[in-house]
């Protein structure tokens, strides 16, 4: 961790990138895109998000990268799990909504 | 970093895990968990959410607004815990103490918002069992997410206070700032994916 100090300014970068995506989401808001385009939107804007705190904040892209390969895919399968379970009977019940 | 900060890099078995200390993974194993607590919970509202008419209960101004002002606080509050966990590791203690406690402060300014707005929905008829807009599932997964989310905030204050000033006292090492700093980076990511979900999809036409 010798280069503590000298990650500060692309700490910064990756903040105000963070601002800047939030930013572009709530103008999105103000706009009022239609749901689909928004949740798309949102979804990818959030998972950018996420992906920027992991990587930098939280200094995955710094560690080795065994770590990374340890937690994500996990996460990731349980994740796509609960959707497969869940989003397609959503979708029906979207279709059949009085 | 003396033989005990090494000692803490390798398995009882003595051979290295993953290049990271126990501590800091099992942080990590701890997030992975919680991250699926979340999910699990985001994705069931996002079922029922299809599955019904869901209010549009948020107007732009303030409504939006007010919960994007709570986002730039929280976002800020990771860049000064970034801060902080850099001059852990730098050896700076007064640094790294002034940093997470300027952290923890961010996060209890979070919480301060957060009731206000609470206590405004609250206000207007918002409850768990209740709203004065339409299914009352609105309500309940409101209060459920989002409080869940606050729980980790305020669990999160009195941590890096701890934190804070256990290791400007000396007591606790650079490592431990970083765990911290690790669970406190994970409570603004959950909201990176709470404040859409939860507010931005849900702003009032017209508004």
């Amino acid at each position: 961790m010798e280069s503590a100090q000298s990650q500060r300014p692309l700490m910064v970068k990756v903040w105000l990138g963070l601002l800047g995506l939030t930013l572009i989401e709530v103008l999105l808001a103000y706009i009022h895109v239609g749901p689909l385009l928004m949740l798309s939107a949102l979804m990818t804007f959030s998972v950018v998000k996420a992906v920027m705190i992991m990587a930098y904040f939280m200094h995955l892209k710094y560690d080795k990268p065994a770590l990374t390969w340890m937690l994500a895919p996990a996460l990731v399968a349980c994740i796509l799990i609960l959707m497969a379970y869940l989003l397609p009977d959503g979708y029906l019940l979207l279709e059949n909504r009085p | 970093m003396s033989a005990h900060a090494h000692a803490e890099h390798v398995t009882l078995a003595g051979r290295p895990m993953l290049g990271v200390g126990l501590k800091k993974l099992g942080m990590w194993l701890f997030l992975i968990s919680d991250a699926l607590t979340f999910a699990t919970l985001l994705i069931c509202y996002s079922y029922l959410r299809i599955a019904n008419e869901w209010p549009h209960a948020f107007e732009f101004s303030p409504g939006i607004l007010f919960s994007s002002l709570m986002t730039l606080i929280l976002l800020s509050s990771s860049l000064t815990m970034v801060f902080g966990v850099a001059a852990a590791h730098d050896g700076d203690r007064n640094a790294a103490r002034l940093w997470t406690l300027l952290t923890a402060l961010g996060g209890a300014a979070f919480v301060g918002l957060h009731l206000t707005e609470w206590n405004h929905l609250i206000h207007e008829g918002v409850t768990p069992f209740e709203n004065p807009w339409g299914v009352p599932l609105f309500g309940g997964f409101f209060f459920l997410i989002t409080g869940l989310h606050m729980t980790h905030v305020v669990i999160g204050v009195g941590y890096l206070l701890v934190v804070a000033l256990g290791f400007g006292g000396g007591k606790f090492a650079a490592e431990d700032v970083e765990v911290a700093g690790l669970y406190w980076h994970f409570v603004d990511l959950v909201w990176m994916f709470v404040f859409p979900l939860i507010y931005l999809l849900s702003v009032a036409p017209g508004s």
